[in-house]
């Protein structure tokens, strides 16, 4: 057995109502790159953060070079050598790459050469990065960079990466890949968070898979199938959807050279966005964080009202210049990507909260009295259909689990009747059987004669379900392409370059 | 270790328990507070909260005081749960009063029933135009309502005075800064004998229903629940903020104002510089012990009014000073700030992990 | 000219409770913190400095002690808010409400008495010359203590890593928090040194301006402080020149009456108030110009999961 770096015995961390890690032990060795592979909800980031010393654990040991490890805070877990790259980055927008990585770094370490010690260390690494550029003003790929450069000037001994490439293009994913081989040949041991298969068994040498808080498998990635590894992260086989037959009605919502700009600092302007979707049709928007799709989706909503009416037409109909309800009204429903506070009002009941998007189609309402009643039997019958766990209808929406309200949410929606859908993110962090169920009843409302867009940066999904796919980069759409004549590195092109050569003029 | 545990819903109990809680600390406090001062806590205590239960007259004043306390409070409260942060009750309150106050001026010497309702809608306008500034300067230029209605309590206090000096001063008096009494058709008809409890209690009492009603069960009602609680979800079921800005602010600005016009034309009987004595930002406290709900309203404003009464007799029967009060008041909003925790978390005995140390 | 000078000299006196007030709520405010508690901590600053300078007949134990005042009021804010996770509006508001009420119960018996002239610069040669010997050579020592105080906080956040940890910690505190920087602790040092800077703005009204002690006496000034901060756009040497624009206007109220100007007095102190709505709607109505400055988790509360 080579050198063990890392030693987790027993760690177990409760928060109230879950159990997030349960008895959880494996070892990392020198050099090694060790997958932690587990569904969302599995306890992966409660498990790294207690080794990064942002949370400690409820029972367990840790030893590093076989030495008792118990960090209290990130900074004794740095001084150990261990260097973490988050899923939600931390970074600060207003302040440039420099303050930002002087933030991140032991104090002595901080010194008057940190400059020129980034831009040596990016080089290296072939990181590019401009130590004087506000965060705010990078592209997503970019700040993952000043993560790991900052991660990288400690000169870590193992590395934390928790799902990098959620934010990533195929072709930046391999740019992050070639990196993370240079540090392993280099020594240093990467524990690489995911729970996407073909990265683990194209990059992992071993993988530890967790499911409900417990170790259930520990494996060596590149021996299994995605479908071996897929069966022992979900506990059960799942089957893919199937979609139905590609007979395409009249076009019911056309997006029309819409163009907005940003509501903000660091925001995206959108350029002469145009798409047309027909009925029994699902038209996928793909494309990396922050290049425009919040925007976007504001302005087909109507929280943002555009311009010129008929930028967004429905059946025949401009409806640019009706706010949300009018829009209901006309046909449309929307999940937007966040559940608690946008789509949902986390402290209100679910009843309270079938009123909030539900109200006019499903008249919840009387000469502006509410309906209570009609309300709370609207609300049961989505928690009936849509298979939603909850105590009951008079619960508050943030007392359910991000699967179970995320079905509500979509159940909303959808039994609604819709003519036209548009959901942003529809299984952004929920479990499989919830995402599964969540894909089919999209598809079903499609079949059904629908319109259904659908935004996402999660490739598989847009693949899984849609029928066409146009790209987001940069505020700009791409032309919509059949799937069967796509593949993801096309894909991955068109939501990679144009990004990037913006930014590049910018430089 | 005690930790602070989040629940996974609000918890109904506390929302009822915690202003309870927060009297009954007040009142504890309140005896530490009057040990300090040298006063004997327990009799102090006695007669702030329990002595003006037991008369008729203490009693018919509880509602004098408390028909401000709960107009203003329900307004504020209907803009607090819209995150719409009017703290300017009490100028809006002196510009109703001003505004009512004129009209019975004005028409000195006529005779009509209908006097008494002009100046109750006049000085309802008059709070809501009032109001209508920040609500202005907030959906047109995005100006901080906290700030902008505060200033114009100042304003409105220096208008009032102004105007007592000067032009409504009452021509016959000596020279006087106030005005001239209001004649029998421009008062509030009194409710009992010999008492100074007037109707606008009954129009207080009314407000609390329609408020209710109002807040449960109409559209209305309900996006200025949204909005508090969820803006980005306000924006997604598509209610317009500065509709829900202009609704509240004028609502407690009207209210407020009506409340001016009914303490001018009621227990005070004219207009004098000394008319605000704080019922606008005492309000502030009613809508919180009330947490925010109408019938709470009512509640905490009887509450504070017997704090108002009580002071008042005990600055007579134990010379307490008559800052106690205000003290009291601010503890009081102090307990229930810090009770609120109770309703969305928990706190628990976490047993304290070896070599823990101290973080921030 | 002499007139010139006595107007300047009444502008920074009348300015330099606003400078303190404001540039501790600007440090308040840069780490996310909104402490709507100022007028309430300068009150009770005003009343504690007024009173222990009196009774112990030293200045310099006064001043202290309106320090330690206006940050113990501060401490009660940080444990509501930072600790219990209170509304930072509604625990402002009743700060305020507190103080008023305690700076009124603890002035009672101080009601109408006067302290002695605070003690003021003076170096032979310097202090006699002609204009700039009085105002840049004879002030009190708490106007160059304002004025270094403004220019030590720019320093801070421009060349300190405390002040980039406190800028962090008001940006994205989530994000400091993972990182590791202990949030709720720099908190309560931000609100420490704002509410001593309060409480030192009120002493400043009441030990030096005046030097007396009346109920209410701040009338508003700790509301204007916090304005101040807005138009200052949460940068220091803005903040300094915003309390001397408002020094102007109280000056400006005071002399238009010495110079006749046929107008009740009412109206002239209904000025500052009107100035500082007037401030905050120039100010804000360019709303990406105050997202841009302002902190972005200003009034948010932080709760660290561990």
């Amino acid at each position: 057995m080579p050198d063990t770096l890392l030693d987790i015995r027993g760690v177990s961390k409760a928060f109230p109502g879950v159990q997030a890690n349960d008895d959880v032990s494996f070892r990392i060795s020198a050099g090694e790159v060790h997958a932690l592979l587990g569904e969302n909800g599995a306890g992966k980031s409660t498990l790294v953060k207690i080794v990064y010393g942002v949370m400690r654990p409820d029972a367990g040991l840790m030893t590093l070079h076989g030495k008792p490890f118990a960090p209290q805070k990130p900074s004794e877990a740095r001084a150990r050598g261990i260097g973490m790259v988050f899923q939600h980055f931390s970074l600060f927008e207003a302040l440039t790459v420099a303050e930002n990585i002087a933030l991140g770094i032991a104090p002595d370490l901080a010194r008057d050469d940190l400059r020129s010690r980034i831009v040596d260390v990016s080089r290296r690494y072939g990181l590019e990065l401009d130590p004087d550029r506000l965060v705010g003003e990078l592209s997503v790929g970019q700040r993952q960079r000043v993560e790991i450069v900052r991660c990288l000037l400690q000169n870590p001994q193992l590395v934390i990466m928790d799902e990098p490439t959620s934010v990533l293009t195929p072709q930046e994913v391999e740019v992050l890949f070639e990196t993370l081989c240079q540090l392993a040949t280099e020594g240093c041991s990467i524990l690489y968070i995911s729970h996407k298969l073909e990265e683990i068994r194209v990059l992992c040498d071993h993988a530890t898979i967790l499911r409900g808080g417990k170790v259930v498998a520990t494996c060596t990635p590149k021996e299994e199938t995605a479908k071996s590894l897929a069966e022992m992260m979900i506990g059960e086989t799942l089957t893919p959807p199937v979609k139905g037959s590609a007979a395409f009605g009249e076009i019911r919502l056309s997006i029309n050279r819409l163009s907005m700009v940003a509501d903000k600092q660091f925001g995206v302007d959108l350029a002469d966005i145009s798409l047309d979707v027909r009925a029994g049709e699902i038209v996928g928007i793909g494309g990396v964080a922050g290049n425009g799709q919040t925007r976007l989706m504001a302005a087909l909503i109507g929280e943002t009202l555009v311009d010129a009416a008929d930028m967004i037409v429905l059946d025949g109909r401009p409806v640019g210049g009706l706010p949300p309800e009018g829009r209901r009204r006309a046909g449309m429903c929307f999940v937007p990507e966040e559940r608690l506070g946008h789509a949902a009002v986390p402290e209100m009941s679910l009843v309270e909260n079938a009123i909030l998007s539900a109200r006019v189609r499903k008249n919840l309402s009387h000469k502006g009295f509410l309906n209570l009643r009609t309300a709370a039997r609207y609300a049961s019958d989505i928690v009936d259909r849509f298979s939603v766990k909850t105590a009951g209808v008079n619960h508050a929406a943030r007392s359910l689990s991000g699967g179970n309200l995320q079905k509500y949410v979509v159940g909303r929606e959808i039994m609604q009747a819709p003519t036209v859908l548009i959901a942003a993110q529809p299984t952004w962090g929920v479990d499989a059987g919830a995402a599964a169920f969540i894909h089919d009843a999209l598809m079903q409302l499609a079949s059904d004669g629908a319109a259904v867009l659908v935004i996402s940066q999660d490739l598989d999904e847009l693949f899984a379900i849609s029928d066409r796919i146009a790209v987001i980069a940069n505020g700009r759409l791409s032309e919509a392409a059949l799937v069967a004549d796509l593949t993801i590195e096309e894909i991955g092109l068109r939501m990679g370059g144009q990004a990037h050569d913006r930014k590049a003029f910018h430089a | 270790m005690l930790r602070i545990v989040p629940r996974r819903e609000p918890s109904r109990t506390m929302q009822i328990l915690t202003p309870i809680l927060a009297v009954v600390l007040t009142i504890l406090a309140g005896l530490v507070l009057f040990a300090l001062l040298g006063k004997d806590p327990f009799r102090a205590i006695y007669i702030i909260f329990f002595q003006p239960l037991t008369s008729t007259y203490a009693l018919a004043e509880l509602t004098v005081k408390a028909t401000p306390l709960v107009l203003i409070g329900i307004g504020l409260a209907m803009g607090f749960r819209a995150g719409v942060w009017n703290i300017g009750g009490e100028g809006q309150f002196v510009m109703g009063a001003l505004a009512g106050g004129s009209v019975a001026l004005a028409l000195h010497g006529s005779d009509g029933f209908w006097i008494l309702p002009m100046m109750c809608v006049a000085g309802a306008l008059g709070g809501m135009v009032w109001a209508a500034i920040p609500a202005f300067l907030r959906t047109r230029f995005n100006a901080n309502e906290i700030l902008t209605s505060l200033m114009l309590v100042y304003v409105a206090i220096l208008l009032l005075s102004v105007l007592v000096h000067g032009p409504l001063r009452d021509p016959e008096g000596q020279n006087f800064p106030e005005s001239r009494l209001f004649g029998d058709m421009m008062t509030l008809p009194v409710l009992i004998e010999s008492t100074r409890a007037h109707v606008g209690f009954v129009v207080a009492l009314i407000a609390i229903v329609v408020a209710w009603l109002f807040l449960q069960r109409h559209i209305l009602g309900f996006q200025i629940k949204v909005q508090g609680q969820a803006s980005q979800a306000a924006r997604f079921a598509g209610y317009s903020e500065k509709r829900i800005i202009w609704l509240c602010l004028l609502t407690s600005g009207g209210l407020a104002g009506l409340a001016g016009t009914f303490e001018a034309a009621g227990p005070v009987g004219q207009l004098v510089p000394g008319l605000p004595v704080g019922y606008g930002f005492t309000a502030i406290i009613v809508a919180f012990l009330g947490r925010l709900h109408p019938f709470g309203v009512l509640l905490g404003g009887l509450v504070m009014a017997l704090t108002y009464i009580g002071g008042e007799a005990a600055q007579i029967a134990m010379s307490l000073p008559s800052a106690t009060t205000r003290v009291f008041q601010g503890m009081l909003l102090f307990f229930l700030l810090a009770m609120d925790l109770l309703v969305n978390e928990r706190i628990r005995w976490v047993p304290r992990p070896k070599s823990e140390r101290a973080m921030g | 000219m002499d007139l010139v000078v006595n107007i300047l000299l009444g502008i920074i006196v009348a300015a330099t409770p606003l400078v303190f007030a404001a540039i501790g709520e600007l440090v308040v405010e840069k780490s996310g913190v909104l402490n709507l508690g100022v007028e309430g901590m300068m009150i009770v600053g005003a009343i504690a400095g007024f009173s222990v300078t009196l009774e112990s007949g030293n200045y310099l134990i006064g001043i202290v002690s309106a320090i330690l005042a206006g940050a113990l009021m501060a401490l009660l804010f940080g444990f509501l808010t930072q600790t219990l996770l209170a509304n930072q509006v509604a625990t402002g508001l009743a700060l305020t409400m507190f103080g008023l009420g305690l700076a009124a119960l603890w002035g009672q018996s101080y009601s109408g008495k006067t302290a002695d002239k605070f003690p003021k610069l003076d170096i032979p040669l310097l202090s006699d010359l002609p204009v700039v010997g009085k105002l840049v050579f004879g002030q009190d020592y708490l106007v160059y203590l304002s004025v270094a105080l403004v220019l030590a906080v720019s320093w801070f956040f421009r060349k300190t890593r405390g002040g980039l940890i406190i800028r962090a910690i008001g940006e994205n505190h989530e994000a400091a928090h993972a990182i590791g920087y202990p949030v709720v602790f720099y908190r309560y040092l931000a609100l420490l040194f704002g509410g001593g800077c309060a409480g030192l703005g009120g002493a400043y009204l009441s030990v030096v301006q005046t030097p007396f002690w009346a109920e209410d006496m701040t009338a508003g000034r700790g509301w204007i402080a916090l304005a101040l901060v807005v138009f200052a756009a949460w940068r220091p040497g803005r903040a300094l020149l915003g309390a001397y624009l408002f020094g102007g206007i109280t000056i400006l109220q005071l002399h238009s009456q010495g110079f006749g100007v046929k107008i009740e007095a009412q109206y002239l102190s209904m000025l500052p108030y009107l100035a500082t709505i007037m401030v905050l709607v120039m100010i804000s109505s360019d709303r990406m110009k105050v997202k841009l400055n302002a902190p972005a988790c200003l009034a948010q509360s932080f709760r660290a999961a561990t």
